[in-house]
């Protein structure tokens, strides 16, 4: 804060002085540059304050540069040089290409986060009138984290003439922010521009009310305090809402590792300690996918996760299978060895994944969009956890309807229910039973790409969810898909609204006794199956 | 064919064993061995392998240069599979049957308490190169990674003056290192006159991954109007999705700066650190320190694994010094004798990889200088400060039960001595 305020002073002082001197803008550009050639954060400090100040058109611009990591310095020669987008080297002073330098003899201009405040803050006072509307929006917002005073006359001149009402609104708050932070301004204004930040109503203009309550009198004390209170209630309420989105985004990422188990353990009652490998199996075709189109095209990085989803189903589903008739079907009908043979399966397929591919963490990297947010009145929600939402619902519907629709689904249907009458029927129950499998296995590989985007990919990533998918499974209901889906939105829902006050180590206690409790109550879940082949 | 079979693999077998045990046996007069006691299996793997790697370059090195007291160093290596009831194990086979003269390894708490009897019982030396909790200082470990004072307070100062930080939320797993470094803390924190109110506590289970809740928690708590940062000791997997999510929620460096005691180079080697720049991380070692010794170190490094991608990190530095200090003792006691060598290593001086001296204290842990690194884009940290020598403290002065302990095992031969009673609280 002190910084800021330091900053400003200096902005404002500096600003006087170029004002009335404007022909000592080259030299002032020279002599603001030289301290980017010292490699010192101090002199850094002062060359991006003195640079924002001196009014040259190239302030911007170097700036920017500085911003992105794209301004470099040469010591001995006292050069300093902005690297284009295209990698090409130009003259931070002119902007002319830079000739007969080699980048080796370069260093980065380097920056710590109380530089990177004042980069912003300078940003924000350069590019308020520039003729982006992205950028003059970006400028308003960080003129409103830094309250520069300096920045005010060229506010007033951009709300004077900003047409598009968003950015206009921005630009008030920012003026607002300002205003109403300065000591030396008249009451009734204070209070005025606490109305107008009031209403912007987020976390920033709650921070900033706070700050003013905390350091002011009378009635500005009383505006920002009730300011405070409005946006704390406004807040409170989008809290619940927002509990809830990270419930469901929770839920759907345990429906996800849940659904194949929901097969191989819900339908064909077998005890897979192996499905969390399967999901870990698909993580890493994501990785080589991905590995294989940054080596090879590039350009098709946007769709790796859309390669990688059939692939991942293939691949796991083909391991699936391979299981199922190399171990599991000597072992049907008993439970314990399959859970012994499966979990030492899991440690095989572990040590394997890390000796191919090494102990260490593999980055996936995630498609453009799956990246950032986006506002929803009070909510940010990002599109990675979106789209995983809308894809567990999306494989969760096709599993539906393959189950429903199609002959291998009636078939295997038929074989849950009762092995020997379908057998009798002419189904090659065998073959049911790998297929089944199969499907199962390649669901949860399928969900490994989803998670992939939101969890480490490393050979330890099955442990984590495997118990999680058989509480969502034994929970929802054995044997039911819907159950499956009410049990991990259930499960991921109460689990959001729980951490807030027992924090997440606890509110997984109080959920797992929860749920110990209810299967004592309800044996069969949820969503109990009923008929003979269950009772029998 | 099968009796056959039946009858002869077990005679094959203890064959094998008879020449495995003639020629270690043949081969131990000649070679000094050195014990690795690091996990290359389980959920320790993605940290420990790299520790077995770069102890098996410093043997290389050492014994290029003619080995020690003119015998060969040998490496026996084990795979305690991140399970801590087998560390006791393989270290009990290290010392009893393959008799090493010292070993070099564990990474977490709980292994290194599995094996301290073992140590103790056999009379053995390990040198231990991970940052830790504190409160410990025994006769036979050698503590080479950094203690709470020479990693977290210094990184609390660093918040403090130079992001005039006044609101402080302390996030970990929930495990002992977290508890204690963060009890120690917040005992610190308030000693500067830090209301209660200011500091958030948080603890997660190991692995975690969905941080949706907490990252908006911490948000929250950063909008009082007060400057806030977040101090991590969240645990090794953790980090990965706790930094994606701050990430996602917008949550700048600039804004609200974390602070890690567990993230370095090879933890960022899996992700993209574009976001996270400006974070920070507080170790005694940077990959991106230039001096001489590191420089000689990295390229050693990529020659010995020929793979100039791999990253260095702080608990390989750790090994580095201590693996030095052991040489240079057991040279200056002219023997590998485990009693000789405890007596010679306090005082000992050797090179770390940031250009100054570490000396083994009496309390067996080191000085070394505490530096703070801001992530950089590329996954490295560009060091923003560095204090001098901080001797490690065994015993906290923050917290009530240890402020009067000192460890102490040159003149009072004790490791928990009582400054105030003049006592030895006993050891165990």
């Amino acid at each position: 804060m002190r910084v800021c305020k330091l900053t400003a002073l200096l902005l404002l002082v500096l600003c006087l002085c170029g004002g009335f001197i404007p022909k000592a803008h080259a030299q002032s550009l020279d002599d603001a540059l030289a301290g980017f050639t010292t490699d010192d954060y101090s002199d850094t400090d002062k060359a991006i304050t003195d640079l924002a100040a001196s009014g040259n058109p190239r302030a911007a611009d170097i700036i920017g540069a500085l911003q992105e990591g794209r301004l470099y310095f040469n010591g001995d020669a006292k050069k300093v040089y902005i690297k284009d987008k295209s990698g090409a080297l130009q003259e931070a002073a002119t902007g002319a290409g830079a000739t007969g330098i080699s980048a080796d003899d370069l260093q980065p201009v380097r920056l710590n986060n109380r530089l990177r405040r004042t980069v912003d803050a300078a940003i924000g006072g350069l590019t308020l009138l520039s003729k982006d509307p992205g950028k003059r929006f970006d400028a308003a917002q960080s003129v409103f984290k830094s309250r520069e005073e300096s920045a005010l006359p060229t506010l007033e001149a951009a709300i004077a003439q900003e047409s598009d009402p968003r950015i206009k609104r921005a630009l008030n708050e920012a003026r607002a922010a300002i205003l109403a932070s300065k000591a030396d301004v008249a009451e009734n204004v204070r209070v005025g521009a606490i109305d107008t930040i009031r209403g912007r109503g987020d976390q920033d203009a709650l921070g900033l009310l706070s700050g003013i309550a905390a350091s002011s009198e009378g009635p500005v004390r009383n505006a920002a305090q009730a300011g405070m209170s409005a946006i704390r209630a406004k807040i409170a309420l989008w809290n619940n809402l927002q509990n809830v989105w990270y419930g469901l985004s929770l839920g759907s990422v345990l429906l996800l590792a849940a659904i194949g188990l929901a097969i191989t353990f819900g339908v064909m009652g077998i005890i897979n300690m192996a499905h969390g490998e399967m999901v870990m199996i698909g993580a890493y075709t994501t990785f080589v996918v991905q590995e294989y189109i940054r080596s090879h095209n590039p350009a098709l990085f946007g769709m790796s996760l859309f390669i990688a989803i059939p692939l991942a189903f293939v691949v796991t589903g083909m391991i699936g299978i391979a299981i199922e008739r190399s171990i599991i079907r000597f072992l049907y009908g008993r439970p314990l060895e399959t859970l012994l043979a499966t979990f030492g399966l899991s440690l095989i397929l572990q040590q394997a994944v890390r000796t191919i591919f090494g102990a260490n963490n593999r980055e996936v990297g995630a498609p453009a969009f799956m990246s950032g947010t986006f506002d929803f009145g009070g909510l940010a929600i990002t599109y990675g956890r979106m789209w995983i939402i809308v894809f567990a619902i999306i494989v969760f519907i096709a599993l539906q309807l393959v189950l429903r629709l199609t002959p291998f689904g009636l078939r295997m249907r038929a074989v849950t229910q009762n092995r020997r009458m379908a057998s009798a029927m002419g189904i090659d129950t065998n073959r049911i039973d790998a297929l089944a499998f199969g499907l199962g296995s390649g669901i949860a590989g399928m969900a490994g790409v989803a998670l992939s985007q939101i969890d480490n990919v490393s050979p330890n990533l099955g442990q984590s969810y495997i118990i999680d998918s058989f509480m969502v499974v034994v929970f929802g209901g054995v044997g039911n898909l819907w159950g499956t889906l009410v049990a991990a939105m259930t499960l991921g829902v109460a689990n959001k609204f729980l951490e807030p006050f027992a924090g997440a180590v606890l509110g997984k206690i109080v959920l797992l006794i929860f749920i110990i409790l209810f299967i004592q109550k309800r044996p069969r879940g949820l969503f109990a199956l009923k008929g003979r082949a269950v009772e029998a | 064919m099968l009796t056959w079979l039946r009858k002869t693999v077990p005679g094959l077998g203890a064959l094998a064993l008879a020449g495995a045990l003639l020629g270690g046996g043949a081969e131990a007069a000649d070679t000094i061995k050195v014990g690795i006691l690091h996990s290359l299996s389980g959920t320790m793997a993605i940290s420990e392998t790299t520790l077995k790697d770069v102890m098996l370059m410093l043997i290389d090195e050492q014994n290029k240069k003619g080995g020690v007291l003119g015998k060969k160093l040998e490496p026996v290596v084990v795979d305690p599979a991140s399970n801590w009831p087998l560390f006791a194990e393989k270290a009990r086979d290290l010392i009893s049957n393959q008799k090493v003269a010292v070993v070099f390894g564990c990474w977490t708490s709980v292994s290194r308490k599995s094996v301290l009897p073992v140590f103790k019982e056999l009379d053995s030396i390990l040198f231990y190169p991970v940052q830790y909790e504190g409160e410990e200082s025994e006769r036979n470990v050698f503590y080479t990674g950094a203690a709470p004072n020479q990693q977290a307070i210094p990184a609390v100062d660093y918040l403090m003056k130079e992001e005039k930080v006044k609101r402080w939320v302390l996030a970990g797993t929930d495990y002992v290192y977290p508890r204690t470094t963060n009890k120690i803390l917040e005992a610190y924190l308030k000693a500067k006159g830090v209301a209660p109110d200011d500091i958030m506590i948080n603890y997660t289970p190991f692995g975690h991954s969905d941080w949706q809740t907490i990252v908006s928690d911490i948000k929250k708590f950063g909008s009082a109007g007060k400057k806030t940062a977040v101090v991590s000791t969240i645990n090794g997997d953790a980090n990965v999705p706790f930094y994606k999510e701050l990430g996602n929620q917008g949550i700048k460096a600039t804004d609200i700066p974390v602070v890690a005691f567990s993230v370095g180079e090879e933890e960022l080697a899996g992700i993209d650190t574009k976001p996270l720049v400006g974070h920070l991380a507080a170790w005694n070692y940077f990959e991106s320190v230039k001096s001489p010794e590191n420089t000689k170190f990295i390229k050693e490094w990529h020659d010995f694994t020929t793979n100039p991608k791999r990253v260095t990190n702080d608990p390989m530095e750790a090994h580095f010094i201590g693996f030095n200090m052991w040489v240079k003792a057991v040279e200056k006691a002219g023997t590998t004798d485990a009693d000789k060598v405890i007596d010679v290593l306090p005082g000992t001086k050797a090179p770390n990889l940031t250009g100054g001296m570490s000396e083994m204290l009496p309390n067996h842990h080191i000085t070394k200088p505490v530096l703070i690194g801001e992530i950089k884009g590329d996954g490295q940290f560009d060091v923003v400060s560095k204090t001098g020598m901080v001797p490690g403290d065994a015993w906290s002065k923050y917290l009530e039960g240890s402020k009067d302990l000192i460890g102490d095992w040159k003149d009072k031969k004790c490791g928990n001595y009582n400054v105030k009673t003049n006592k030895c609280g006993g050891t165990s």
